[in-house]
Order: structure tokens, then C-alpha cells, then sequence
């Protein structure tokens, strides 16, 4: 099967002009690039390039100042953290953001917080209806646990973990959401080589078995190219380069700003 | 939930100093009256107003699990509450009226101090959020007291302080203390269950835990924040009723805080069972060391014992016995 063939479509989220200042440091500096839907969408560059701010505002944590950000064909000027969320777009953090106290299950679980609709009196009785939703999302969620394979962790309290089984379960509640489109920030920093190899099947395998628009942050360049249909590159703020894994390779720009520059 | 041994420890230093010593000395001394029935008639009352305790506690510990905030007006909501339905009952609304209306003024209240207040403060320090809080407490003492007056009042719910039964023949239990235990028992179950196993309650401990997170996945702070304060309010009430018909509606209700603060020493600032169980341990204890342990010693025990306790958790076991280990992230 030709990885290449596969289904992506039209485009389902363009980033236009965006530009953001924190004070006078501007941290985005007139952005543009697109999205289509069911491809992998990898965003590279040096430490602070801006790669987690961009992320932050298609999920709508950063208001950008300027530029507009078209989703699904309707256009505005900047995103709702919320209506983000209850449209389909999940994300994972660069440092873990798991509820600790909180079980594998439990943090799983609390993804499918928005296809839950119980109100709080059923919930307050539980028994009921309350409880047969429960039993529902859970069913999904076991699926989930299988999927990731993590059923041997399943009831333990996520800060005890080890950290590539915790990104993992970062990674399973933002798709117990059932997203279209999942926001990736480093899911293989820190990993060895192993624990990087799984996590690059399970990112293909979401996006090829559940047609999830993954939008990837990465360090990693040999991961990036293997697993990206399109790259685009930052460099303190401003987008150096836009374009498939080999054509940004080759780009003189980004081989001097990144790539093939040793320090 | 498993059981440490470091809690064995407690139990058994626990039944040693209060089983054990009182037993010794009343076969030893003559000044100390002790037999097995005295002695479980003083354990049952102390475990009876040490519910009433944990009633106080359950407020604080509700706020403090799901936002991770330390909620100093806990004892002012109690008094705004039975100030509240008091003064609804005196203008002739029935008792069961008033009580539904008060639920509504707490739920209003819930609405106000997340718009007025909390809403302003997200992403604030802990301290920030605990020192806003102390700003709501005076505010509502003063606030209650000026639209209900501040005489002391008296509350009624028509349960009978007279000796309900006698146990064995000997032992006293009276019939508001089991009421209150009842109420206690269901509130702690019902808790458990909504934070355990419902959407809204792991929503609760997901914001506890990570604001950014929380709102990732589309839990909305807003919400949360409500329901939460709505429900320490409830609780508020529940424990207003029970101590202001005990010792009458008065500012000194706003007080009883203070006593709750051991029990959350001991049983854990993140567990619904923990203040009940520290409750009853520091209700049971302080009776227990006032009648038995007071005599060898010089009396007045029961003013500084359920702080001493709290003393020596926070030496030997700070998360207390159920709370979660407190793990700075620096």
C-alpha cells in the first residue's frame, strides 16, 4: 500500500497571516500554511522557533493579534479553547499534562468529557442513566487501552508511571475524544529508540485506521521526514519553508538554519 | 486503598493510649472511675461530635480536592447558611421551604463569588486564591449578620436531644447525635461515588490537577467552579443545621472552622473518607482523654488535644492518613 495514496482530502483548517506578540517579543511573525484532512502535518524548527505557540492557537489558548484561522471552511480571527475542544481537535502538551492523581483509566476517561451528556441531577443520582453512560464510554475506552496497549497499567495512578508509558496515556485521552484533528507537541521527546518506534506505529496507525489529521511537532528529523506528508519550518517566529519531507530537506534556507548547520 | 504500615503504627499507638492507659489506671488509681460500659458510652459520644466535626471538614476538603485551593471561608459559608435559613423560617416560610430556598441562596452565592472573585484569579498561586478566600469569609460574616442580625438564635428541626436509647442497659446514646451520624454516612457515600465514578466529579479532580489540561479536553473551569462551591455550600448548610441547632445560630458557628482544621490534619486534605475518619478519631480521642487521661494530668484536656494530634501528623505523616503525598514539582 502506497502511503501516498492514501485518503487526504480537501483542506480542513488554513492558518492565514497569524501573528502573535507576548508584549514586544513577537513569538509568530506572519504565518500562513494549511491543513488538508487525514494528513500528517509536521511543524519543525530550533527551540523556541514558535512550534508550541502555533499550536496553542489553532487549540485556542493563544489569541493571535493579527491574521485568521479558517476551520472546516468557516473563517474568524481566533480560536475558543472550548468550541475547539467540542469541534474535534485534541491535543497532547510538550510537558506532560496528565492528571496525576488520577488513574490510566480515569485520565483516558476524562477525554470523552464532551460525548458525555448525563446532567448533573442524573449524575448526582448516578444509578441509572448516569451509570449505563458510564459503562458505555468505558467500553471505548478499553478500546482505547488496547490500542496503545496499555492494559497492564490501566489502575495505576498516571505520576507513578514512567514517562513514555505517560505520554502514552497523554496520547490515549486526546483520542478518547474521538478527534479530527489531533495536535501532537514532541510525543517522542526524551524517548529511547524503542519507545520512539512504537509511538511512531501507533501515530501511523491513528492516522491511517481512524483517518485522524495528525498535526506533529517533532525534534526527531529521521521520525519527521519518515512519517510527514508535508513539513512546515519555523525559525524564531517566521516560516522559512513549506513543502513535502524531501523538498524542505533539500532547501538551502533551512539546511543553513537547522538542518545541516553543526554548532 | 492499601493500607500502610506506618497507619498499623497509628491504630495501634491509637488503642494503647486510649484503651489501654485508662484501663491500667483505673485498675491502678482510685481518683479514675473506669468499666467497659463507661468506657464505650464516653468512645460512642466522642465518635458522635467528632461526626459533627467532619461535617465542618467535608466543606473544606471538597474545595481543597478540586482546586487545589485552601477555602479559609468554609466556617463563614456554615454560618451564612444557617443565618439564611433561619431568618427564611422566621419570616414564615415552613422549615422545608426555607431549607430549599436556602440550597437556591447557596447555589446564587456559588454564582457570585466564581463571578465576582475566581473568575478574575485563573492561573493565580494557591496563596492568591487562599487569601481571596479569607476576604469572602469576612465578607459573609458580616454580610449574613447584617441582612439576618446578629443575635443568637435558636434553630429547631424537631429531633429530640433527650436520651434515645439505652444500649445494654447502660449505655446512653442520644437520638440528634445518631441523626447526625445518619446524615454524615449518607453525605460521605454519596461524595464518594459522584467523585469517583461520574463525568462531573472526575472533571472536579482533572481541574484540581491541571488547568490547561482540563480545559483541553473541554472541561469548562467556569462550570466546575459553580458546581463545586454550590456543593461546599450544601455541605455548609447540612453542617449549619446541625451545629446551630445544637448550640444555636450565632457568629461562634463561624469558629467551629477552626476545630475542623486538625481534622484534616489527620485525615488528609484530598480525602472525603478522611475527614470522616479524622473526625472520629479526634471526636472519640478528645472525649476519651478528657474523662479518663484528664485526672492524671490536671484537666482541660479537650481544648488542645485534637491540636496536639494535628501536631504530631504534621511531624510523622504530613499527607495525613488518606491524602495524597504532597510531591513538589519544581
Amino acid at each position: 500500500m502506497d502511503m501516498n495514496e492514501r485518503k487526504i482530502g480537501d483542506v480542513i483548517l488554513a492558518l492565514d497571516n497569524i501573528s502573535l506578540s507576548f508584549g514586544a517579543m513577537k513569538v509568530l511573525d506572519d504565518i500562513s500554511f494549511d491543513v488538508r484532512q487525514g494528513e500528517i502535518r509536521s511543524i519543525i524548527g530550533p527551540n523556541g522557533a514558535g512550534k508550541s505557540s502555533m499550536l496553542n492557537v489553532i487549540n485556542g489558548f493563544y489569541h493571535p493579534q493579527e491574521g485568521s484561522i479558517t476551520f472546516r471552511g468557516e473563517k474568524r480571527k481566533e480560536m475558543d479553547v472550548h468550541k475547539a475542544a467540542a469541534s474535534g481537535i485534541a491535543r497532547t502538551f510538550q510537558n506532560i499534562a496528565l492528571f496525576k492523581g488520577m488513574s490510566t483509566l480515569d485520565n483516558i476517561m476524562t477525554g470523552r468529557n464532551l460525548k458525555m451528556k448525563c446532567n448533573i441531577f442524573q449524575q448526582g443520582w448516578y444509578w441509572g442513566k448516569a451509570q449505563k453512560e458510564e459503562i458505555e464510554h468505558r467500553q471505548k475506552v478499553e478500546e482505547i487501552i488496547d490500542f496503545l496497549e496499555i492494559q497492564n497499567i490501566r489502575k495505576t495512578p498516571v505520576g507513578r508511571l514512567p514517562y513514555g508509558f505517560q505520554k502514552r496515556v497523554e496520547l490515549g485521552r486526546a483520542l478518547a475524544a474521538e478527534p479530527d484533528i489531533l495536535l501532537l507537541d514532541e510525543p517522542m521527546a526524551g524517548m529511547n529508540v524503542e519507545e520512539k518506534e512504537d509511538m511512531s506505529r501507533f501515530i501511523l496507525d491513528i492516522n491511517d485506521e481512524f483517518g485522524t489529521t495528525i498535526i506533529l511537532i517533532e525534534h526527531d528529523m529521521g521520525v519527521v521526514m519518515d512519517l510527514s506528508d508535508r513539513v512546515v519550518v519555523l525559525d524564531y517566529g517566521l516560516q522559512l519553508a513549506d513543502g513535502p519531507p524531501d523538498e524542505v530537506r533539500s532547501n538551502q534556507t533551512v539546511i543553513d538554519a537547522y538542518l545541516g548547520v553543526s554548532h | 486503598m492499601r493500607i500502610e504500615r506506618d497507619i498499623i503504627y497509628i491504630i495501634l499507638a491509637f488503642i494503647v493510649l486510649m484503651v489501654v492507659v485508662p484501663w491500667t489506671a483505673g485498675q491502678l488509681s482510685d481518683q479514675i472511675f473506669f468499666n467497659w460500659p463507661f468506657f464505650f458510652e464516653v468512645a460512642i459520644g466522642g465518635l458522635l461530635s467528632g461526626v459533627m466535626y467532619s461535617l465542618i471538614a467535608l466543606g473544606f476538603v471538597l474545595i481543597f480536592k478540586a482546586s487545589g485551593v485552601f477555602n479559609f471561608s468554609q466556617g463563614a459559608i456554615v454560618l451564612f447558611a444557617a443565618l439564611t435559613l433561619v431568618g427564611l423560617h422566621g419570616l414564615g416560610l415552613p422549615m422545608w421551604l426555607a431549607i430549599v430556598a436556602t440550597m437556591g441562596v447557596m447555589f446564587l452565592l456559588a454564582v457570585s463569588i466564581e463571578r465576582l472573585v475566581l473568575s478574575k484569579l485563573v492561573n493565580q498561586e494557591p496563596i492568591i486564591l487562599f487569601m481571596a478566600t479569607i476576604g469572602i469569609a469576612y465578607f459573609l460574616d458580616g454580610f449574613g449578620q447584617t441582612l439576618w442580625g446578629s443575635e443568637v438564635k435558636v434553630l429547631s428541626l424537631g429531633i429530640s436531644e433527650a436520651p434515645g436509647f439505652y444500649f445494654d442497659g447502660q449505655i446512653l446514646i442520644n437520638d440528634f447525635d445518631l441523626f447526625a451520624a445518619g446524615i454524615a454516612a449518607v453525605m460521605v457515600v454519596g461524595l464518594s461515588i459522584f467523585f469517583q465514578y461520574t463525568r462531573i466529579g472526575r472533571a472536579l479532580r482533572a481541574v484540581a490537577d491541571d488547568h490547561q489540561a482540563a480545559l483541553s479536553v473541554g472541561i469548562p473551569l467556569k462550570h466546575i467552579w459553580i458546581i463545586v462551591w454550590t456543593v461546599a455550600g450544601l455541605v455548609g448548610l447540612v453542617a449549619g443545621m446541625m451545629w446551630g441547632s445544637k448550640m444555636g445560630v450565632q457568629f461562634a458557628l463561624s469558629l467551629i472552622a477552626l476545630k475542623a482544621l486538625p481534622v484534616l490534619i489527620l485525615g488528609g486534605f484530598t480525602s472525603v473518607p478522611g475527614a470522616i475518619i479524622g473526625g472520629l478519631i479526634i471526636g472519640a480521642g478528645e472525649k476519651l482523654a478528657e474523662v479518663f487521661l484528664a485526672p492524671m494530668i490536671g484537666g482541660g484536656i479537650e481544648e488542645w488535644f485534637a491540636y496536639m494530634l494535628a501536631l504530631l501528623f504534621l511531624v510523622f505523616r504530613p499527607q495525613g492518613l488518606f491524602g495524597e503525598k504532597i510531591i513538589e514539582r519544581v
